[in-house]
């Protein structure tokens, strides 16, 4: 099986790669755009700041490229909200894949989130074998809201999306690579898929 | 429900872990690998690495193993000591680091702050901030609290926060080593007036202590050596304990 993490330089990449490995799938990072094409599974991470992760996508010329794939794609975080209509981060387009804009939480609560929440309303085999409330490890200041592609929610203040899933994508705002014997299984269960 | 992190802390030199541990099923009692894979099994929810090592090539020996625990480690874990540059953090984020904390560093030079906070994302920049309570006021200290500044504990977190930290570790160098509780007060301080995570440092012995510093404290997370590496306090029982007190926590 052929896995690879778009590499678009907005990204903590080297954990991710640490736990596909760990259970015991090797994956290619790459921005060559037959390469991802060829790909059995994708991943699509991110981390920081989205109008600054966007450009760099744009500039790659990946941006064009990521919803056209056919084969399972998982956005992890800023990688899944860069999937959503717009983000209020930098006020920033998005893929449009998932039809949802992603917003900031409110101050009543700390910002960023930080540690670990609960998931449930769990669908998609994404989450085969993973129960409702079982914990997941996110770190992030923005949301998407709970819409007809939400296969998961977790609250923080607010009820929101906590993974989406349309056709063959997928995306976590939780990083399934840091959470545990819980995020194992559904890492396991998209590289399955 | 968000849970409260419990965060064992391994003091690193030169690539090893520096204080005694003792646990019995360790191999190697030095192999600070060994020892993070412990405790992410037994319910930690993340680890700090807090590298004291002064030597030249202590660099390469930290990125190296980052990267060694980052291959085997299925929780985040965050790396502290000596970073002052964007290179430093960068050097540690693709070895699979999740956070980098800064302490002096960010005293110096603020602008720090800003800087590896647009370039990384707050998400993974940890401030940490040592402070003394001296004649009732909190007065920021560096050097593991041996050298006092001229900066006023909240003062200088407010700035933190608003320069881009994403969190807070504060550690009270009265209650460091005591055993006596964390420095609730101003924890709770600190907790009331910003609006990132804080991680309470120094001072816990017992059970009830994370306890206090989770109700009274605010805290959103709780950092602590010894009672761990000890097995004075085994991190389940804690847990278990902090849930009946309707705590929320990760069991």
């Amino acid at each position: 099986m052929k896995i690879v993490i778009i590499n678009y330089g907005a990204g903590n990449i080297q954990s991710i790669k640490f736990a596909i490995k760990r259970l015991g799938y090797e994956a290619v990072l790459t921005d060559n755009v037959e390469e991802i094409k060829a790909a059995d599974k994708v991943i699509f991470p991110g981390v920081g700041e989205a109008s600054s992760a966007m450009s760099k996508l744009i500039d790659s010329g990946l941006d064009t490229l990521v919803p056209t794939l056919k084969q399972p794609v998982l956005g992890i975080c800023l990688g899944m909200q860069l999937m959503c209509n717009a983000t209020e981060e930098g006020n920033t387009k998005g893929l449009g894949i998932f039809d949802v804009n992603v917003v900031k939480f409110s101050t009543n609560v700390k910002v960023p989130q930080i540690g670990w929440n609960q998931i449930l309303d769990l669908k998609t085999p994404l989450f085969s074998k993973v129960e409702d409330n079982a914990h997941i490890y996110l770190v992030h200041s923005f949301y998407a809201p709970i819409c007809k592609e939400t296969i998961a929610v977790a609250d923080y203040g607010i009820k929101y999306s906590a993974a989406l899933n349309k056709g063959n994508f997928y995306g976590t705002q939780f990083h399934p690579e840091k959470s545990s014997i819980i995020g194992e299984q559904i890492l396991r269960n998209f590289l399955e898929m | 429900m968000l849970t409260k992190r419990i965060i064992p802390c391994l003091d690193i030199k030169n690539g090893r872990t520096v204080k005694g541990v003792n646990f019995v099923d360790l191999r190697d009692a030095g192999d600070p690998v060994e020892l993070a894979e412990i405790y992410a099994a037994s319910g930690a929810d993340e680890l700090v690495f807090l590298d004291i090592s002064a030597t030249e090539e202590r660099r390469k020996t930290l990125a190296d193993l980052v990267y060694r625990v980052g291959e085997k480690v299925n929780i985040p874990f965050t790396v502290g000591g000596g970073i002052s540059s964007i290179e430093d953090v960068d050097i540690l984020l693709q070895n699979g680091a999740d956070k980098v904390s800064i302490n002096s560093s960010a005293v110096k030079n603020p602008q720090l702050i800003n800087d590896l906070s647009a370039k990384f994302g707050a998400q993974c920049i940890v401030v940490a901030i040592d402070a003394k309570q001296i004649d009732g006021e909190w007065i920021v200290h560096l050097v593991g609290g041996k050298v006092p500044t001229e900066l006023n504990l909240f003062d200088w977190a407010k700035e933190v926060e608003k320069r881009g930290a994403g969190e807070i570790l504060f550690t009270s160098m009265n209650n460091d080593g005591t055993k006596d509780g964390f420095a609730n007060e101003a924890l709770n301080k600190l907790s009331t007036e910003l609006n990132i995570p804080i991680i309470a440092s120094g001072g816990a012995g017992s059970i009830q202590h994370f306890t206090d510093t989770f109700i009274k404290g605010k805290a959103d997370a709780a950092l602590a050596a010894s009672v761990f590496h000890f097995k004075e306090i085994e991190i389940v029982d804690l847990k278990r304990q902090l849930k009946k007190e309707n705590i929320p926590v990760r069991l």
